[in-house]
């Protein structure tokens, strides 16, 4: 990645950085792309000087491990160019992408792939995952330790579970020897059927086939109790049901290496929502699906209480032609990387579910020290990947205007409090939000 | 409040969007249409010169004659498409289907999917009013509207009256079209099933769900059997047709302990000898043909509510 070869200076910004222990003023000093030193009233020679408003924060880069970046396969939906920008417009500096793509990422070579056209695009930084077993079909494991080689930070057949309790077993006990998670898209085939929304009373009002919180809660128990003998870690994927929070609590609670993520749909919506204007928005379909008001209740007492580790948006661009379909027919997921910012300051850290620190925990330190990847943290001699926050400013999202190719969200026209102004990935400044007030002060460091 | 005189929405896309005086006026008007069919002649003009499209995606027989019984009656001009399953894999979407129909015109679109909200779908795009035939799981507001004519000539009234209905609950759109009228209405309804074949969440919607046939037939003014899509039940759903029949059927003896008056209804086609005795179905209790004559009496009210009120 090219780097900036001049010096600035950040001044006065109040950096919330958990990991390092800093919550206030501090000025960070970049140079070649690195973070030269942080520190009250630093020596500005030599360096341009960028005075950071007054009530920006300054965090971490934001690290996404849960986007779904389509390429190579299916270009129409998203690329991992536009994947990339989409993340740097919504604050991240890292994504980690899923391996169901066309071919899936099960060998070395389309690992390389994916970080080559990542290079190419020189956006936010991309750590591939890769498959758990050959086109994730569930019989043969994948070369780990080559994927590993390559440069795959954690390995999952998302989209659908690891098919076999052995399978997971040996999967577990193999990435071990590597110390990477295997992420589980949690979810028994059997109970989940060809479901298309939550089981509940809107499914059953609405006539759509019903996906029980339970079909995840059983696979997560399963993980668990492999997880347990194996020693292996297990992190459960886009967690939406109470029954899974339980048992990821009760794993945790004996010890166990789990850990779990949350997307930001799962705490903002119910399958309420599905009733709203004409009725079967496909943009609310998703998997898992939205769920009732106790399971959205119970993933904003994990947040709050720390049992859940990680805020990831499972960003799923599709094709508008994709999505206007029968409900039946339309596939799964929604855009998340760009909505995910606003939607958690609003939701949790203005309405005091979480602090910013903790934010800053779930959304970059988690991620980081999870997959093992560099960030989380803002430390000397590192890269500099920063997210600037404009907490206080109002956004109102227009799924029209999102960069990503494809606009599949349900939050068209929400408004909110808090908005990224600007993302700074190895020193460069990649984006500065021109709607914030202030944010263009951050041009000059370009 | 006050009764309507016209319909709120320009398409009928579920009983759920209907407030009771809405569902009030459509069957008086379906009073007055089934008088046409007792005519010699049995045409009026009222929908002379416009167009009704009936869009199947499904097989049907008795909804499909209905509707364009009721259409021809009404002296609509019509034009019938079904579309097999699999036209699906000729790769023309239900979005593009509906705008090529929407270029021809037509001031209704009736149509009948396997998908439950193509209904909605279609209504967000065609400016044709939208009449909901039959969608997925979700909904059959006319059959519930002809299920109401049916009491209601019998019994005289809607509120107070005890409903039981028995069958598949889970993937009726009949059971759900019905709650929403019945409880709309003021009647009890009980609904009974085998416990694999009740959705979670009836309860909800003001119904009495139990499994036990005596208790949902027990002093009922209407009993009201669902058809057992046998084929795809046996085996996941149901141990068999014949446990399903000693449990569920519904016999001479049973009705023994529903109100003397009890009738007995289904929105067809009947499965004898599972969910229904043909001693019941054709029995002095059955009102099965009462309901296919109403039911075009209920669609040409429909039909002329959305799309005739101008030429009155």
């Amino acid at each position: 990645m090219a780097q900036a070869t001049t010096a600035y200076v950040l001044k006065g910004g109040r950096v919330v950085d958990p990991r390092a222990g800093r919550d206030g003023h501090f000025d960070i000093r970049i140079e070649n792309g690195l973070v030269a030193a942080i520190g009250k009233d630093l020596p500005l020679e030599g360096a341009r000087v960028i005075d950071v408003p007054a009530d920006f924060v300054i965090t971490p880069g934001l690290i996404d491990m849960h986007v779904h970046l389509r390429e190579p396969g299916q270009e129409h939906k998203e690329t991992i160019a536009t994947g990339t920008w989409s993340a740097v417009v919504g604050g991240f500096t890292g994504v980690a992408c899923m391996p169901n793509t066309d071919p899936v990422n099960d060998s070395a070579a389309v690992t390389q792939f994916i970080l080559k056209r990542a290079a190419e695009a020189g956006f936010a930084r991309v750590y591939p995952i890769g498959a758990v077993s050959l086109g994730s079909m569930g019989d043969q494991m994948t070369e780990m330790g080559d994927l590993r080689a390559a440069g795959c930070v954690a390995f999952t057949d998302d989209g659908k579970p690891v098919a076999t309790a052995l399978l997971m077993r040996r999967a577990l006990e193999y990435a071990g020897m590597f110390d990477v998670p295997i992420i589980e898209h949690c979810e028994d085939p059997s109970l989940k059927g060809d479901g298309v929304a939550h089981e509940g009373a809107v499914a059953a009002m609405l006539g759509l086939r019903g996906i029980p919180g339970v079909a995840e809660s059983i696979m997560a128990e399963r993980d668990i109790s492999l997880a347990e003998i194996t020693g292996g870690r297990i992190h459960v994927a886009h967690m939406s049901a109470r029954q899974t929070m339980r048992a990821v609590r009760d794993g945790k609670s004996r010890g166990v290496r789990v850990t779990c993520e949350v997307a930001p749909h799962h705490f903002t919506l119910t399958d309420e929502a599905l009733k709203g204007g004409a009725g079967y928005n496909t943009n609310l379909k998703m998997n898992p699906p939205l769920r009732e008001e106790a399971d959205r209740l119970a993933m904003i007492e994990g947040l709050r209480d720390g049992s859940v580790d990680v805020i990831s948006t499972d960003h799923a661009p599709h094709h508008a032609d994709e999505k206007a379909l029968e409900f039946d027919r339309a596939p799964f997921g929604i855009v998340g990387l760009e909505t995910c910012v606003p939607l958690c300051l609003d939701r949790l850290v203005h309405s005091g579910v979480i602090s910013l620190s903790r934010f800053v925990e779930l959304l970059s330190a988690n991620p980081a020290s999870l997959l093992k990847i560099p960030g989380g943290t803002i430390a000397v001699g590192s890269p500099a990947d920063l997210t600037v926050l404009a907490p206080d400013a109002p956004v109102t999202i227009h799924t029209a205007a999102l960069v990503s190719k494809s606009k599949n969200s349900p939050f068209d026209g929400w408004q909110l409090r808090g908005a990224t102004a600007a993302t700074v990935v190895s020193g460069r400044v990649l984006y500065t939000n021109p709607t914030v007030p202030g944010a263009e002060v951050f041009a000059a460091a370009v | 409040m006050t009764a309507a005189t016209r319909l709120r929405s320009r398409h009928l896309l579920g009983i759920a969007d209907l407030d009771p005086d809405e569902i009030e006026l459509i069957l008086d008007t379906a009073v007055a249409m089934k008088e046409i069919g007792t005519r010699t002649i049995k045409k009026v003009p009222a929908l002379r010169g416009r167009t009704v499209v009936n869009l199947f995606f499904e097989a049907s027989t008795r909804t499909r004659l209905s509707f364009e019984l009721a259409e021809k009656r009404l002296s609509a001009d019509t034009m019938g498409i079904t579309v097999s399953g699999s036209s699906v894999t000729k790769g023309e979407t239900l979005a593009d289907t509906a705008r090529t129909l929407e270029a021809m015109s037509p001031d209704l679109i009736v149509i009948r999917h396997a998908a439950s909200g193509s209904p909605h779908l279609l209504s967000t795009i065609c400016k044709a009013g939208i009449v909901n035939a039959g969608d997925g799981t979700h909904e059959h507001p006319t059959q519930a509207l002809l299920d109401a004519l049916t009491m209601r000539e019998r019994k005289g009234r809607l509120a107070g009256l005890k409903v039981a209905i028995v069958g598949d609950l889970l993937h009726s759109r009949v059971l759900r079209s019905n709650v929403l009228l019945l409880t709309k209405m003021g009647a009890e309804v009980r609904a009974c099933g085998p416990a694999t074949l009740i959705p979670l969440g009836l309860k909800a919607l003001g119904v009495h769900v139990t499994t036990s046939i005596d208790e949902a037939v027990k002093d009922a003014d209407v009993v009201m059997m669902l058809r057992v899509q046998h084929e795809r039940m046996v085996g996941l759903f149901l141990p068999s047709l014949r446990e399903y029949f000693t449990l569920f059927g519904l016999t001479p003896a049973r009705l023994e302990h529903a109100a003397s008056d009890v009738i007995v209804m289904h929105p067809g086609p009947m499965n004898r000898g599972v969910e229904i005795d043909s001693a019941v179905a054709d029995g002095p209790w059955s009102v099965i043909l009462d309901q296919v004559a109403n039911g075009v009496a209920v669609r040409m009210a429909v039909l002329y509510l959305l799309a005739g009120e101008e030429l009155t």
